[in-house]
């Protein structure tokens, strides 16, 4: 009885999933399959080997501060870096003084209960970067978190900062970049409200006196970014070693255990 | 229960015996997984997966309370303590990283140990219990891993829950107020994250609880095997210890290479990068998709695009839960006298074919909701439909099995005089 009413049930959902079906095929045959704009001409992103790269990878101190001077630079003015707080910089290598010094720069806004007011101080080294206040066109993104929060990583901010090109001749019309926005393939929607924001070489003056061309740059300001939103990426896979070995040590013993105690049965 | 032959315990030790009148905990432990349980002495390494995933969940447990311990379950902050625990808790980056990989290698496990239900046909008699419990497991453990996963409060949080709850919405007449009464709101947000976090801290316990009926309901009949012959005699059987805690040891040791190896080298690679964005009410992300675990019931729930007498998305609803819910009727549905897959030849080969369906389900569902994906996940829906109602019903009344041997000690030995001799 059971199996009976089974076969009607499955029956049901083959018959709807089977209408289902031939109305996708219709429409399909009528219409061919779909296709986007973004599907033709968005890029992925193009190959980059960071100092972070690997199981064994780790940040490279040098280029993490390069990039801190070009997101101080070049990014600082529209993207904030809410969740990167001024003492975290001591892993780039910065000393207590540095770090004190790079805070006393920023305004830092802060809440007085007593006054209900909104003053700027600046800033502590235990207080984050403070939030940026953006007019223009276009909703710049919070830094932090972003190379986490893209396909692609470090290799896609690399490859937006250095991927702005001509619009191509063969773009339909509505897929143009409108007044104020710019081409770039490796962008979702190909048309983005940042203009190039790194333009030049020597637009920043490295103080390791690295050439700071375009492409050095996006590198340096993508491996910055990479340790923004995993600062704890070198002691994961410091830990990660020990703990693979130890438990590769455990696993042969469990073998060996394994085998001793079966000997009797095979 | 257990078999003529299993071992007592009989502890030597005054305090042992003491402890043993007063409160048997030892005798128990014995009896369930010490040398006090007989089991199948043909085990394969399919059986490893039941102890793993009760691992897996200690490791939840264990990661999910210090995560507790630091998240807040607010919308307006359970982003930045998500962060705050990844950037200044200790270790608060290990303790996330394997909670979240902890969550996939709980489905891995469980998926696999389900694959084996299905092989072995473990959940014929005297085991349907045993079965129905896991599959209550495996559903308890579904609502709690998606409503783990709204907690970070990140964009795939936020419209993954609108997505699931709004699945309630298609129930005729109620379901538009249900919805409104199961969020807190017309949309996902404190309210919603609030009971969500609640009922995620207590649904492990819950599924804590089921275990242990699960396993208690194992433990009467005794563990099943790949011959799915029953036990008959002694030398069928090795007690569970040192044999099984060994080889089990061993398991444990692979599968923690495994995963710490995703822990700590490939950590955000089974997660997706929109999760990492704040949640926003304001900003549909481009494809919402839950993780890898649902991709296959996603895929069932989007292949039904077309209304008929009811509408298409009710009949999406209703496919997908049936989909799992089927599950519990196997015991009945599969009334073949034999177990194992290994002497079911044409079941075997529809069996695998469902694996593959499976699998294609599930890169449907984690693909964007368009041609051709849509039409090959109705395809995979059509098989999958069919093979639980239709064809293990069928085939399990008309297939002819392979000769099975007399006795678990002749599939191990390729001889069991004891048996001979009583046949």
């Amino acid at each position: 009885m059971i199996r009976i009413f089974s076969i009607l049930a499955g029956l049901a959902f083959t018959l709807v999933l089977a209408l289902s079906f031939i109305d996708e095929a219709v429409m399909t045959a009528k219409d061919g399959l779909p296709h986007t704009v973004e599907a033709q001409f968005h890029k992925h992103p193009k190959e980059l080997s960071l100092s972070t790269s690997g199981a064994f990878g780790h940040f490279d101190r040098q280029q993490l501060q390069r990039g801190f001077a070009v997101y101080q630079n070049v990014c600082q003015g529209c993207h904030a870096l809410k969740y990167v707080a001024f003492r975290d910089l001591k892993a780039l290598g910065y000393s207590d003084a540095e770090v004190k010094a790079i805070a006393k720069n920023a305004q830092v806004p802060a809440y007085n209960a007593a006054t209900g007011e909104v003053k700027t101080h600046p800033g502590l080294a235990t207080d984050h970067f403070p939030p940026v206040v953006y007019g223009g066109k276009g909703n710049p993104p919070d830094l932090s978190l972003i190379t986490k929060a893209r396909h692609g990583g470090a290799a896609y901010v690399y490859s937006l900062l250095t991927g702005y090109e001509a619009v191509p001749a063969n773009l339909p019309k509505d897929a143009r970049p409108a007044d104020g926005l710019y081409y770039n393939p490796y962008f979702a929607n190909l048309n983005i409200a940042m203009p190039a924001p790194l333009t030049g070489e020597g637009q920043v003056t490295y103080s390791d006196g690295t050439k700071a061309t375009v492409d050095q740059m996006a590198q340096d300001v993508a491996a910055f970014l990479e340790w923004t939103a995993e600062p704890k990426l070198d002691k994961r896979k410091q830990t990660g070693w020990p703990v693979l070995g130890f438990l590769l040590f455990a696993t042969v013993l469990a073998y060996m255990a394994k085998r001793t105690v079966w000997a009797d049965q095979h | 229960m257990s078999f003529p032959w299993a071992k007592e315990y009989k502890p030597s030790h005054p305090a042992m015996q003491w402890l043993d009148e007063k409160l048997p905990l030892p005798r128990f432990v014995y009896n369930a997984i010490g040398a006090g349980y007989p089991v199948p002495r043909n085990l394969n390494y399919f059986w490893n997966f039941g102890i793993l995933a009760g691992f897996c969940l200690v490791i939840q447990i264990i990661t999910g309370v210090i995560l507790a311990m630091h998240y807040a379950a607010n919308a307006s902050v359970a982003f930045e303590s998500t962060e705050h625990i990844m950037r200044d808790v200790n270790w608060g980056w290990l303790m996330r990283y394997m909670h979240a990989n902890g969550a996939s290698a709980f489905f891995v496990v469980v998926y696999t140990h389900i694959f084996r239900g299905f092989y072995f046909s473990s959940y014929k008699a005297p085991r349907e219990m045993v079965w129905l419990l896991g599959v209550t497991i495996f559903l308890l453990m579904m609502a709690t891993a998606f409503m783990g996963y709204v907690l970070p409060w990140g964009q795939m949080s936020f419209w993954g829950a609108k997505v699931i709850t709004g699945l309630f919405g298609a129930i005729p007449l109620v379901g538009e107020s249900l919805q409104i009464w199961l969020l807190g709101g017309f949309a996902p947000d404190n309210a919603a994250l609030n009971r969500f976090f609640a009922l995620h801290f207590l649904l492990p316990f819950v599924i804590l609880g089921v275990v242990i009926l699960h396993i208690w309901a194992l433990h009467i009949p005794g563990s099943s095997n790949p011959t799915g012959v029953e036990v008959k005699e002694e030398s069928d059987t090795l007690p569970f210890h040192p044999y099984y805690t060994a080889k089990d040891g061993f398991g444990l040791g692979l599968f923690l290479l495994f995963y710490f190896g995703v822990v700590f080298f490939l950590p955000n690679t089974l997660g997706h990068p929109d999760n990492y964005i704040p949640a926003n009410p304001m900003q549909t992300p481009a494809h919402i998709v839950p993780e890898w675990y649902f991709w296959p019931f996603y895929a069932i729930l989007r292949a039904f695009t077309f209304d008929f007498i009811l509408p298409a998305k009710l009949w999406g609803v209703l496919a997908m839960f049936m989909a799992i819910l089927v599950w519990f009727l196997l015991p009945w549905l599969d009334k073949s006298p034999v177990r194992s897959g290994n002497y079911r030849p044409l079941f075997r080969k529809f069996f695998y074919v469902l694996v593959l369906d499976v699998l294609v389900l599930g890169y449907c569902g984690g693909s964007p909701a368009a041609e051709p994906y849509l039409m090959v996940s109705q395809i995979a829906a059509i098989y999958y439909f069919l093979h639980f109602f239709v064809i293990l019903p069928i085939v399990s009344s008309i297939e002819r099995p392979d000769p099975l041997p007399s006795s678990i000690t002749e599939a191990v030995l390729g001889h069991d005089e004891a048996a001979a001799s009583k046949a």
